[in-house]
């Protein structure tokens, strides 16, 4: 969201899902969204039989990667290095679009000239796909009359992520695939209401409605009269900095809403430390996660769906209404309430808030809100921010601003390019550690496994380390065997699975089975100071061989 | 794309098998070697990939003809190259009984119990069952089966039988008029070819051109036992492509022009206007078009399109690339049924020499517009017969007809415009542009022109197909076939999607106005003769078993329907009546009525007519034990 916001001025998708499956090219870049978006990938696939193109970026062959016209292998890390290539072949040919470059945009020649060196030949030499194949894909996308780029975590998950981001950005500045009808920029969702999450505020440098904590005073002004408290014009941390702040011991308290840091976050055994060793730790979940079970004090809470009145936000901008069908079971209780109990225990009385109450207040306190009433929610099966007043129909895609290059107060800021330099994983590969392990997502299990690891699947594998079938032969190893898994901060073991989607260097293994294989022992906490999400999508490994007793007991040492 | 391909590998055989087709694989992603080097970095596939999906159907009939089955790891081999689920590739592979998805024995004979072979008493089935073994069973060590088939199409030369074999001399070959001794041969191991095939062009099943008296007037069938099927400069000696040259100077608006002065109407059941569908076709602004000729003749009795494809292959192709050029078609489909090998063999051949003596191509015949045409073998499923069935078939779907609208004319093979003919209103077409379509109108009635072919089967003295003009009488249909063996006690019209007429109803004429006013049906041209030694009982049962197997169960009315009736039917034939007689009778009309009025095709419309006919006209079940 960051990238987005330091450009755009809000922190969205800037396209429907229905503008989608109307576009002509669909660049997927560091998403296997078959398997971890397979919602959203519905609506790709809608683009795709109506003759749509899809060309994806991604270290592996995914199955997401099966359905594109042309697939890019390229080396984890390498994504600034290929965009900048992208770049430079659209300029070069003057594929640009010149009067968005000139009407919308700022920072044109800076940009251009930080990108003249990335010829294709460097391009291939970095990223490792064959310049051929980077040039069609600058064609491709220049040329497309409608175009739209998705990313998730494999631009995200790396301690460059807000540069990621602004390089693939600024190849939608460069041929205007922005502010249009079918032409947009789109990190997609993990869950159903991650962007609702951010929406809300619940990040740290922004008040409801991604209005500035710190630069708008206005809007500060109105939350303290709606609020009667003063609030402080100062950005928070983010869970990173948390983490850091746990470090210096300056953050004593923790109180954890919704999230399993002890099996989610890099270097794992050091987060669960930290936690450990708070003053106060309150967690708030459906399930006794593992982070629940050191927690001093756990409150039961409803699911968000089918036990909980309010709404969700999804990757469109959409909010919908979600309705309560069941009681939750024996004493958990919904999450507004306990919130509000709480605040009772601390001195505030904020009477009975309801899910409803709550979201009337947000309308008065954010105007992209204003024009959402629970009954326009539910007459237009849900409406898209902005949406300032109840006649508004809401907004399709963001920024068509941009296009106003007549009218400077239409148009607002210019989008400006941003200049971005390679700079490759901070786990470096060495002799050592001569592997690249990669993480990501299956079809059939979410996140660390809390939610779905109680549901069979037929499709479920155990956790494995995927290798090459040339690494694998190299090793002497077989499918199923099990090896030893060792990065510079941590060492696992686990099954082998040989699969030709990952070539010889490169290995994958999820995140979705910590009770089998902690992955998360093994990544690196680099994490981008702009945005937060740590490296997890580089760790330099080697992987080696059990002695027999060891590989056949599964045990070692 | 979520191929979740098994890990089953195919057999070299298999594997040599599906390359013939496709070429060999390009990237270990298609199931060659990996390179790990190239194409771990970049590989492409997506459109181009899954628009060779088409080529499942082939691929399939590859398989079948390599192993004589499908293998799971054949079939796995298949979907990696063309980019299909295994699941759905199976589902297709399920849908047409000619493929198998178990193993079974290398030669199969399929040994036709249909209406026409019924009617001379089932004698092969009831003699291999006692001599050789039960349907179904391996014989000749394993090496070979027979079992029960619908109709081949042979009708006029029952008993007929289709023989598949599979292996290194993999061929398929179907004959009729064949004794227990030829196939028990057969099983036991013989060389498929120990038929005596119908190349003698002197006797083909048309018995008006065994001579000349007979031959005169002949429009549709005057080459028919007169070419060499295999010779394109025979054709072009007996005036062939004279109709392709003409419609190259009449251009395409001409050739509409004189197709609907001739007021051609379809012979394939629908008896819609040709003229009017292909002016709607040519003026489609999508493009390409495509034109489709429907030779997966299917219905039980019919076999006109064979005998036109056996012995004038050439001039099926003429008129589809007369039909392509009118419509502003690049492209032809040709789906030949799969029961049907010496049919596809000699129209393999005709395409071959009319591509290389440049009437088919980039520059058909010099004029500078291009047409092709592709060979489709269907693998047996009826419901293929049905147009928008068959689009999905080429495609390589299941072989399961589309809601309508989107008419073919709109939105037909590939989501493009089509044009489709059944086989025999093709080869009109050439007549038209011979005599001129004005000249054309002026033959049978008004409202029906033209000639017509009739099937002619059963008990008659010279069952095969025969030329009339429109107009004619059934007494005189059954006259030119040497006239009834014996007392006829019922007459089929139609197949078993027509219906029964009675005996003395000799007059009816042979037209659309006289069939539809008097509540009858031309159909695909059946004239089965039934005498009195004719089980009508047992043939509405097989009518009914027919179409409850045919059935592609997709829409609920026909699905179940089809076996409700069959269900009623055996209740009556035992006498375990729910109710009375009368309320199953009543059942009957009712399961018929929602047939007809809520399936979807034309299958489950016509799947209860001729049953229904047998009831009201011949009054079949209404006694006690019929």
């Amino acid at each position: 969201m960051v990238g987005l916001a330091t450009v755009f001025g809000a922190g969205g998708g800037t396209s429907s899902y229905g503008e989608v499956e109307e576009t002509d090219l669909i660049l997927l870049w560091g998403s296997n969204a078959r398997a971890a978006h397979p919602i959203f990938f519905h609506h790709v696939l809608k683009a795709i039989h109506r003759g749509a193109r899809m060309i994806a970026v991604d270290p592996r062959r995914t199955e997401s990667t099966e359905w594109a016209d042309l697939w890019l292998g390229i080396d984890v890390g390498t994504d600034i290095a290929l965009s900048n290539t992208i770049a430079r072949e659209i300029i070069v040919n003057d594929l640009q679009h010149h009067a968005f470059v000139e009407g919308a945009t700022t920072g044109f020649e800076a940009y251009r000239d930080s990108v003249m060196d990335w010829t294709l030949e460097r391009g291939e030499a970095v990223t490792g796909v064959p310049a051929e194949a980077i040039r069609e894909v600058a064609h491709a996308y220049a040329r497309a009359d409608r175009a739209v780029i998705c990313w998730t975590l494999g631009i995200t998950e790396h301690h460059n992520a807000v540069d990621n981001v602004l390089s693939l950005i600024n190849l939608s500045l460069l041929t205007g695939h922005v502010g249009r009808y079918g032409s947009g920029v789109n990190p997609l969702r993990g869950q159903n209401n991650v962007q609702g999450g951010g929406d809300m505020g619940a990040i740290p440098n922004k008040l409801p409605g991604f209005q500035d904590i710190e630069r708008d005073a206005d809007a500060r002004a109105r939350f303290e009269a709606a609020w009667g408290v003063p609030i402080t014009p100062r950005y928070g941390w983010h869970l990173t900095q948390m983490f850091l702040a746990m470090e210096r011991d300056e953050l004593r308290a923790v109180y954890v809403i919704g999230e399993n840091p002890v099996a989610s976050e890099a270097d794992n055994q050091h987060a669960k430390h930290l936690l450990e060793t708070r003053d106060c730790l309150i967690v708030q979940d459906i399930f006794l996660t593992q982070t629940a079970e050191i927690a001093d004090v756990v409150f039961p809470a409803s699911a968000s769906w089918a036990e909980s009145e309010g709404t969700v936000t999804n990757s469109e901008r959409r909010v919908q209404r979600v309705r309560k069908a069941l009681d939750p079971p024996g004493n958990a209780k919904d999450d507004i309430w306990i919130i509000a109990r709480l605040a009772e225990r601390l001195g505030v009385d904020w009477g009975e808030v309801t899910a409803a109450s709550a979201w009337e207040e947000l309308r008065t306190l954010s105007p992209m809100h204003a024009g959402m009433s629970y009954e326009r929610l539910e007459a237009l099966g849900g409406l898209q921010w902005p949406c300032p007043d109840e006649s508004h129909p809401g907004t399709t895609f963001l920024h068509g601003r941009l296009w106003a290059f007549d009218d400077p107060r239409a148009q607002g800021t210019k989008a400006p390019f941003s200049v971005v330099v390679d700079d490759p994983p901070v786990d470096a590969l060495s002799p050592e550690y001569p592997i690249r392990l990669t993480t990501g997502r299956r079809l059939d299990s979410y996140n660390t496994g809390v939610q779905s690891g109680g549901y069979t699947s037929p499709l479920r594998r155990p956790e494995s380390i995927e290798l090459s079938p040339e690494d694998a032969a190299e090793l002497g190893v077989g499918e199923g065997e099990r090896v030893r898994v060792s990065s510079r901060r941590g060492s696992v073991e686990a099954p082998v699975h040989v699969t030709p989607s990952v070539r010889p260097g490169l290995a994958f293994m999820t995140l979705h089975f910590p009770d089998q294989v902690e992955t998360n022992r093994l990544t690196i906490e680099a994490t981008d100071p702009k945005s937060g999400p740590a490296e997890f999508k580089a760790t330099a490994v080697r992987v080696d061989k059990l002695s027999e007793r060891a590989a056949v007991t599964g045990r070692a040492e | 794309m979520d191929l979740k391909l098994m890990d089953a590998i195919p057999t070299d055989e298999e594997r040599a098998a599906v390359d013939a087709l496709l070429g060999p694989p390009e990237t270990g992603w298609e199931g060659g070697p990996r390179d790990a080097a190239s194409e771990t970095r970049v590989a492409r596939g997506g459109r181009a990939a899954r628009e060779r999906r088409h080529l499942l159907l082939p691929a399939l009939h590859a398989l079948q003809a390599s192993a004589g089955w499908i293998s799971r790891g054949g079939l796995n081999y298949v979907c990696q190259r063309l980019t299909v689920p295994p699941a759905e590739a199976y589902g297709v592979a399920t849908f047409y009984a000619m493929f198998s998805v178990e193993p079974r024995p290398g030669t199969v004979v399929h040994v036709c119990d249909d209406l026409a072979c019924r009617l001379g008493g089932d004698v092969l089935g009831k003699e291999l069952e006692a001599t050789v073994g039960p349907a179904g069973v391996p014989v000749g060590g394993g090496a070979s089966t027979w079992q029960r088939s619908p109709c081949l199409g042979m009708c006029e030369r029952a008993p007929a039988v289709l023989v598949q074999r599979s292996g290194a001399d993999a061929a398929d070959d179907a004959e009729g008029g064949v004794s227990v001794a030829e196939v028990a041969r057969i099983l036991a191991g013989a060389h498929v070819g120990g038929f005596a095939r119908p190349t003698d062009p002197a006797a083909p099943s048309a018995p008006q051109t065994w001579d000349e008296p007979g031959r005169a007037g002949l429009r549709l069938l005057r080459r028919v036992g007169r070419v060499d099927p295999a010779s394109i400069d025979d054709f072009r000696a007996h005036g062939g492509f004279e109709a392709l040259r003409r419609a190259l100077e009449l251009g395409p608006e001409g050739v509409v022009r004189e197709v609907t002065d001739a007021n051609l109407l379809g012979r394939g059941g629908a008896a819609f206007p040709t003229g009017v569908k292909w002016k709607a076709v040519a003026e489609q602004p999508v493009r390409p078009h495509h034109f489709v000729a429907n030779a997966d003749e299917s219905e039980p009795g019919t076999f006109k399109d064979r005998v036109v494809m056996e012995h004038d292959p050439f001039a099926v192709i003429e008129a589809l690339t007369i039909a392509g050029f009118a419509t502003g078609s690049d492209r032809g489909y040709l789906y030949v049924r799969g029961e049907y090998p010496l049919a596809t063999e000699r129209l393999a051949h005709a395409i071959a020499e009319a591509r290389r003596q440049g009437f088919l191509g980039e520059d058909v015949m010099g004029h500078g517009s291009g047409f092709e045409i592709e060979l489709r073998r269907g693998a047996g499923a009826y419901i293929c017969g049905e147009e928008t069935a068959l689009f999905n078939s080429i495609e390589g779907k299941r072989g399961e007809p589309r809601n309508k609208p989107p008419f073919p004319v709109q939105r037909g093979l590939f989501g493009r415009p089509t044009g489709i003919n059944n086989v025999e209103t093709l080869i009109n077409v050439l007549e038209v542009l011979r005599i001129g379509g004005a000249a054309y109108a002026g033959i049978g009635t008004e409202g029906s022109t033209g000639p017509r072919l009739f099937c002619v089967s059963g008990h008659v003295a010279r069952p095969g197909v025969y030329e009339a003009d429109h107009g004619i009488t059934l007494g005189e249909v059954l006259e030119l076939a040497g006239g009834v063996q014996g007392t006829a006690k019922a007459i089929l019209l139609g197949g078993a999607a027509g219906g029964f007429v009675a005996p003395d109803d000799l007059d009816l004429r042979m037209t659309f106005e006289d069939a539809r006013a008097g509540g009858y049906t031309l159909g695909s041209g059946v004239v089965m003769v039934c005498n009195e030694t004719a089980d009508l009982v047992d043939l509405c049962l097989r009518i009914a078993a027919f179409f409850r197997d045919e059935s592609c169960g997709q829409c609920v009315p026909c699905r179940v329907g089809t076996v409700r009736q069959e269900e009623a039917l055996h209740r009556l034939v035992t006498e375990r009546e729910i109710g009375s007689r009368d309320q199953e009778l009543a059942l009957l009309g009712e399961v018929g009525q929602v047939m007809r009025d809520a399936s979807i095709c034309g299958l489950g419309q016509t799947a209860a007519s001729a049953i229904a006919s047998a009831v009201q006209r011949l009054g079949v079940f209404a006694g006690a034990g019929a």
